[in-house]
């Protein structure tokens, strides 16, 4: 590969990002046209609650709950969420004994189709580092306390496999409809470092 | 966007999903350079995979200069996967990129802006 050594920390990323792409435009490389629609969608369209939607499902209908843990990819797909970064999507499955957390420890792999984009955290050294030699620790830091016979099982995406955590529904919801469950599902439930709390 | 291949169309709600967290980009330049990189791959000028491999040795070699991890900033990782990719296949050279931002910074003061979301340049009537 070849070295960009001016490229690293350079003072003003929004000009280095300014020029690129008006020397893309100008060589017809790109649409600006696309460009704006690609950003519009991951910004307003494509987010989290689409994976709430799925959950939501997973609580209330079982046999949609086995498809998922089946083939995670093709459930999702039954509610027209798919996409780049959405090719093998994996559901982890929560329970009283096992806590399943998600982190990319190369990067930023994330199931943009059902969560959107990852935020800060995510993307964050230290979340990537610690998550996996002490993950205990870290949930509790954000706010998860886990009791010690719970079993913490931590996934690593790839650009093969994405995942997604199937959180366990909490009590006294069994009268909510699948959309107020779905009110309910968080981001940081999907990704494994929350619970789903009662309303 | 009728312009959107058929695999991003994708149901969108209505809630806006930072709703459900926050917002995605810290700066409209991580944005544009989100949109330009997805907009490259849906013209297969490269694969997602290409780039993302790019990405990789971007942050891992950033994590093995600063191993206190101070300072991190996921986009310009970003950026440098990107010029790196761009230059190495000949699309962009890096000394092009080089020289449009100083022809950018040489711009008069006040039109040093992104050119997006701006409000009017002229107005005229009540």
């Amino acid at each position: 590969m070849t070295a960009v050594p001016r490229t690293h920390d350079h003072p003003d990323a929004a000009l280095r990002a300014e020029a690129l792409e008006s020397l893309l435009l100008e060589r017809g490389l790109i649409d600006p046209n696309v460009v704006d629609g690609l950003i519009s969608r991951y910004e307003n369209d494509v987010g989290p609650m689409n994976g709430a939607r799925v959950i939501a499902k997973a609580w209330t209908d079982a046999d949609y709950r086995r498809r998922l843990l089946d083939d995670g990819t093709v459930a999702i797909g039954e509610l027209g969420y798919s996409g780049p970064q959405g090719e093998h999507i994996e559901v982890l499955e929560n329970s009283d004994k096992v806590h399943n957390v998600v982190v990319c420890t190369l990067c930023s792999c994330y199931p943009w189709p059902v969560l959107g984009l990852p935020p800060s955290w995510y993307k964050d050294p230290a979340y990537r580092a610690r998550i996996v030699r002490e993950p205990r620790r870290v949930l509790a830091e954000m706010g998860l306390a886990l009791d010690d016979d719970v079993e913490i099982r931590v996934w690593d995406s790839s650009s093969e496999v994405r995942y997604l955590v199937l959180p366990e529904r909490p009590e006294g919801t069994s009268d909510l409809s699948e959309e107020a469950l779905a009110a309910l599902v968080t981001r940081d439930a999907m990704v494994g470092v929350a619970r789903v709390t009662s309303p | 966007m009728s312009e959107l291949p058929v695999e991003l169309a994708i149901i969108g709600p209505a809630a806006p999903p930072r709703s459900n967290g926050e917002m995605v980009f810290d700066a409209p330049w991580e944005s544009r350079l989100f949109g330009v990189t997805l907009a490259l791959v849906e013209a297969e000028r490269f694969a997602w995979s290409e780039f993302q491999q790019r990405l990789i040795a971007a942050v891992r070699r950033w994590e093995t200069e600063h191993p206190e991890g101070e300072g991190y900033r996921y986009y310009e990782r970003w950026a440098e996967a990107l010029e790196s990719l761009l230059d190495d296949l000949g699309i962009v050279a890096v000394e092009t990129t080089d020289a449009r931002v100083l022809a950018l910074a040489a711009r008069p003061a006040g039109h040093d802006h992104a050119g997006h979301g701006a409000g009017p340049v002229a107005h005229d009537g009540p």
